[in-house]
């Protein structure tokens, strides 16, 4: 049932570690890059190019009045971050870093990533139903649509990569592309996989759950201190592993050539999107909602329903079936 | 073995105890999250008995996106302390007979079938593979049938919204 890799045990703290630094990091880096393409200079006065702005940063978190609002339910209030966060770390578990380098290789691998996505929505939802705030109220049925939807076209945009393989393990779909990255045949699975990681991570310019100018700050609007400052690593997380898991499903992984070691191209590969991510916040304006809504069921769900029957006929053609 | 066994007791615990504090909550919120829980330790047992595959669409499926639109229906009626008032009257001992009679029916049935006979999973792993070979082989016109449902599900929202759409528009103009 499961092909254990012999070290999945010893992956667990570096995968853990490594992904909440680089969720830390990714604040400071999201900030000089954004400055950056806005012609300006963004933190660069704490220690060497702004760098201990990090440290500045989780010192203010920690050390701000953690306020429950009388008026909240207690409990959820404070479960909602821990399951944002939560639900993005255990996604990590089937990303293989390497040939070797994964805490388990599941053969639901590929489910598994979509099911854990489809659990962060309850700390939105959550949250904004807890806090007990027309604007996190708001703020949170919008999350929940959203998510929801574009869940949908995120597990449909994947099955051709799925198909082309024959098995939802990560590491097999790695190693399919061998000879050709994804991309190439599933050019149109990549992206609709990519839009819909933003919606799904509710990233600029799809973040309509928490749109300033009309919801305040939508669901976390009542959330303060640390409380917040989780839910602000659930989303880059979320920007992290949706970047890793565009890298394994349809740019090959941590294969590349050989002068360099495979987790090191997977990590170029996964900041590398990362960047793009943080770019397309720079560039694009936010959509209305309706608009939100109707590309994704008038456009993207016909388009992964079509791409996914030429998949289809195509793996069947070249099987000679 | 014995190892699952274990997990597999906690598990069920889990599951039985979050069923129970789900019909008993009442805030209808609470008890949603605790039918949540209970489904992710349904899955974890399917993934325990062998079944990887059922207990991913178990997560994807019934408590990542169906419980959500219940969810979705609390938040939207707002159930305030008035509701947890009519929820405590309705969750008086007289109104627990009908359904505890008709339970323990099924208990004692269950009692009697798990002491009697040797049926029993034969815990076989089935990969997803296999789910998907049964699906579109001799399953397969369960499988059509379930889509017609589903595009009639489709096509009667479709009909319910265009009108409501077209109300509003005439409203707006």
């Amino acid at each position: 049932m499961l092909a254990s890799i012999d070290w999945g045990y010893i992956m667990i703290l570096p995968v853990l570690g490594g992904a909440l630094a680089a969720s830390a990091l990714l604040i400071w880096w999201e900030r000089r890059l954004l400055g950056f393409w806005q012609d300006r200079l963004g933190p660069n006065r704490v220690g060497p190019f702004g760098l201990l702005q990090i440290v500045a940063d989780v010192v203010k978190l920690f050390t701000k009045d953690d306020w429950l609002p009388p008026f909240a339910d207690r409990v959820l209030f404070m479960l909602a971050p821990a399951i944002i966060a939560g639900a993005m770390l255990m996604g990590f578990v089937v990303v293989p870093f390497g040939a070797e380098l994964a805490v388990i290789d599941l053969n639901i691998g590929v489910l598994f990533f979509l099911a854990m996505t489809s659990l962060s929505v309850y700390g939105v939802l959550l949250g904004g139903l807890a806090s007990n705030n027309k604007y996190s109220l708001l703020g949170g049925l919008r999350s929940g649509a959203q998510m929801v939807t574009y869940e949908v076209f995120m597990g449909l945009s994947l099955m051709g990569v799925v198909l082309h393989t024959g098995s939802f393990s990560l590491v097999q779909i790695v190693h399919a592309q061998e000879a050709m990255w994804f991309v190439v045949p599933q050019v149109l699975g990549f992206i609709v996989f990519f839009i819909a990681g933003l919606a799904e991570t509710h990233r600029l310019p799809f973040d309509l759950p928490e749109a300033e100018h009309e919801l305040a700050a939508g669901f976390h609007t009542e959330y303060s201190a640390m409380k917040f400052g989780l839910i602000m690593v659930g989303e880059y997380l979320g920007v992290i592993l949706s970047s890793a898991m565009i890298v394994t499903l349809f740019f090959g992984g941590w294969l590349g050539p050989a002068f360099l070691p495979p987790i090191v191209w997977f990590s170029i590969k996964t900041a590398f999107f990362v960047c793009g991510f943080i770019l397309l916040r720079a560039a694009i304006p936010r959509p209305r909602y309706d608009q939100l809504m109707s590309l994704g069921w008038k456009i993207l769900l016909p388009v992964t329903l079509l791409n996914l029957l030429a998949t289809g006929a195509i793996v069947l053609l070249r099987e000679g079936v | 073995m014995t190892v699952e066994l274990a997990l597999f007791y906690l598990s069920a615990f889990v599951a039985v105890a979050a069923t129970a504090l789900t019909v008993t909550r009442t805030y209808a919120s609470h008890a949603l999250i605790y039918l949540i829980v209970s489904l992710l330790a349904v899955a974890v047992i399917f993934f325990l008995l062998g079944a990887p595959f059922a207990a991913a669409l178990e997560v994807v499926i019934y408590a990542g996106a169906i419980m959500v639109f219940f969810l979705f229906v609390v938040m939207m009626l707002n159930l305030g302390p008035d509701t947890r008032e009519q929820e405590r009257r309705w969750l008086a001992p007289r109104t627990w007979i009908g359904p505890g009679v008709l339970a323990s029916i099924l208990f004692l049935e269950l009692v009697y079938l798990i002491a009697g006979s040797d049926v029993t999973t034969p815990g076989v792993p089935v990969g997803p593979k296999a789910v998907g070979i049964e699906l579109f082989g001799p399953y397969l016109l369960a499988v059509e049938l379930a889509s017609i449902l589903l595009l009639a599900g489709l096509v009667g929202a479709y009909h319910l919204g265009r009108r409501y759409m077209r109300a509003r528009r005439e409203e707006v103009e």
